[in-house]
């Protein structure tokens, strides 16, 4: 897909959410560029998933703006705010498949809600997907009970991606698989964001996933943004908690392994 | 922008070619899906060149239609062809739905597991019988291991928090089955005796059985539920691993509870129901409370107090099982824990009025009539 319009996707400015007496952001401001694969890391508890439920317009924030495709996504009617729904997809933590459906019916609950396609083209529409996500055929006609941790994950991208949206929320997608899957999910977002020109808004803790996928790094502490960059760029950054995040023993290891594919890949 | 997408058959030289314009995404591509399936020629190029945007579901149409055809792609820009070539990856039949049976084979598999299933219950609710007598003997042979705190508050979850609702529904069912006696017998001139038909149905019958149903509806399916919730965040393996028996932790607890709650709250309904049916009498049949109390004394038998009495920690300790047993059997999903939180109710409902039904008979045999 060609770009076009603003190359700001996402713009969150002076956002404050809480639960009670407990404020969770304060002040918070962030930029998604068109195109970019943009990882949100931060310590448990600082309101990754808040801020992604904010911008998704799941969580009602008490102060601030959130525009995505440059349209405020507070206080909307709902049938403006479909407009936009329409044009990103989401992954929740489990997959969020719906447990009555079969996972190539999952895929097509988007393309039924808004398009009158023919029960023919919704299921090839429904069989090339499944097959993008690089799940099997024999995945098409199981319920969600029957699919192992990773297939869920991967049916519900398959279900995010449904109606080619421009922006892919991905919230820990990564999360409970297992290295050798997980290397995988993250070269097949890496692949799809690629051929399709995807904007993707993703929250991980996998620093691997962050090497190997993400063009800029954000990073939640403090109940705010407190840096935007590549890792590099980060690394010259004199703040405690990134130094630990990315110089840590697991964040060494995850850029050395980085490295190496680098080279492998340049030989 | 605002165009929808749009194709031309055409004649080039010899060749039909089929051209696509503006934009070929999900969004705007209008009628083109219809159109493309009642095509007339067969084309064997498909032009791309007036193609402003494409996303997966336009290329996945102008794969098909390549496909189908056998013909050839040109134009369309490297972003297009990377997009077609993916589709074109990913292409294989994808079945909807798991393969249905014929409609005789599937009646025949749903009483088939539906007979099995009720004989495995059944077998596993006796097995956890023997597991509950078993816990009950280690306890009773080692009774520092006895959990009075966990009883005493089942004995409030169980008991004294059911007081409220199941006064209320006892009133109520005594006002109406004197209400009901009452117009029935006033055809006889009989009304006085709708007080032997109050005093006696609640103490032999409902005052315990409505007691059981309502306790089976508040505790046994809080059983399953707790127990299963447990169960789902590895609470109770964890504790076998620590050394806690489950059994006396969890199970002894409630059973116990409910054994000894129900008697109490099963005569608390009676007496409740009786005031109701006595109310109304007072109010609607100008029968004073003195003279209501005296009829009672002389119309119920202790034999029907008793036979309430005894039935009530049976039915306890039915409903308890069933609702810690369903709750054991919680594995994997959520959605097993709905399931089997309304199979506890169900069972011990239906086991409490099938026994009670046994009963009947038996209090019968005996004489106490």
């Amino acid at each position: 897909m060609k770009a076009r319009g603003s190359d700001d996707v996402i713009v969150v400015h002076g956002l404050k959410n809480g639960f009670g007496t407990q404020v969770v952001h304060e002040n918070l401001d962030l930029v998604v560029k068109r195109g970019e694969i943009l990882g949100v890391v931060g310590g448990s508890g600082t309101g990754k998933s808040v801020l992604m439920r904010s911008i998704i317009g799941l969580q009602h924030p008490m102060e601030g703006s959130v525009e995505v495709f440059g349209q405020s996504m507070i206080d909307r009617d709902d049938t403006e705010a479909t407009n936009v729904r329409r044009r990103w997809g989401v992954l929740f933590q489990n997959g969020a498949l719906f447990s009555t459906l079969t996972v190539a019916e999952n895929v097509q609950v988007p393309l039924r809600e808004y398009y009158d396609l023919g029960e023919v083209l919704l299921d090839e529409i429904a069989a090339y997907k499944v097959g993008m996500v690089g799940l099997p055929e024999e995945a098409g006609p199981k319920f969600p009970s029957e699919l192992s941790g990773g297939m869920k994950k991967r049916a519900g991208l398959a279900r995010s991606l449904a109606l080619d949206p421009e922006l892919l929320f991905l919230d820990e997608p990564t999360a409970g698989l297992d290295p050798i899957s997980a290397a995988a999910f993250d070269e097949l977002i890496r692949s799809l964001a690629d051929t399709l020109g995807l904007t993707v808004f993703l929250i991980t803790h996998d620093l691997d996933t962050l090497h190997a996928i993400c063009d800029r790094v954000a990073v939640l502490a403090d109940k705010r943004v407190i840096a935007v960059g590549t890792i590099p760029e980060l690394l010259a950054l004199d703040h405690p908690w990134i130094q630990e995040y990315f110089n840590g023993p697991r964040g060494r290891v995850a850029a050395e392994a980085a490295e190496r594919a680098e080279a492998q890949a340049e030989e | 922008m605002s165009a929808t997408a749009d194709f031309t058959e055409e004649t080039d030289g010899d060749r039909p070619v089929l051209r696509f314009t503006g934009p070929m995404t999900l969004a705007r591509l209008g009628t083109v899906p219809r159109r493309l399936e009642s095509l007339a020629g067969s084309p064997k190029v498909i032009d791309l060149s007036g193609v402003d945007r494409m996303d997966t579901v336009g290329a996945w149409l102008v794969h098909r239609l390549a496909r189908d055809h056998d013909a050839a792609i040109e134009g369309g820009d490297d972003s297009d062809r990377k997009l077609i070539d993916q589709v074109a990856a990913a292409d294989h039949p994808l079945q909807r739905r798991p393969e249905a049976e014929g409609q005789f084979h599937r009646v025949l598999r749903q009483v088939g597991d539906a007979t099995v299933a009720a004989g495995r219950t059944l077998y596993g609710l006796l097995g956890f019988f023997g597991s509950v007598l078993i816990a009950s003997w280690a306890v009773i042979r080692n009774p520092r291991r006895f959990r009075g705190n966990a009883i005493v508050r089942q004995f409030e979850v169980v008991g004294v928090e059911a007081l409220g609702i199941v006064g209320l529904m006892s009133f109520l069912i005594g006002v109406v089955i004197a209400q009901q006696g009452a117009i029935q017998l006033r055809q006889f001139g009989a009304e006085v005796f709708a007080i032997n038909l109050i005093g006696r149905i609640t103490f032999r019958e409902l005052g315990v059985l409505m007691t059981a149903i309502m306790v089976a509806g508040r505790s046994g399916s809080a059983f399953a539920a707790q127990i299963g919730s447990m169960r789902l965040a590895e609470e109770v393996d964890a504790m076998r691993i620590i050394g806690i028996s489950p059994m006396e932790s969890l199970v002894l607890p409630r059973v116990m509870a409910t054994v000894i709650m129900l008697p109490l709250l099963g005569f608390y309904a009676s007496l409740l129901a009786l005031l109701g049916g006595g109310l109304f009498s007072w109010i609607s049949l100008d029968i004073p409370p003195v003279t209501f109390v005296q009829r009672i004394r002389e119309v119920v038998p202790m034999t029907d107090v008793w036979t309430g009495l005894i039935k009530a920690p049976v039915f306890g300790l039915i409903i308890a099982m069933a609702g810690c047993f369903q709750g054991m059997l919680v594995e994997g999903n959520a959605e097993q824990l709905g399931l089997r939180t309304t199979s506890a109710v169900v069972q011990s409902i239906f086991l409490v009025i099938v026994v009670n039904a046994f009963f009947a008979v038996f209090f019968a045999a005996i004489g106490w009539v």
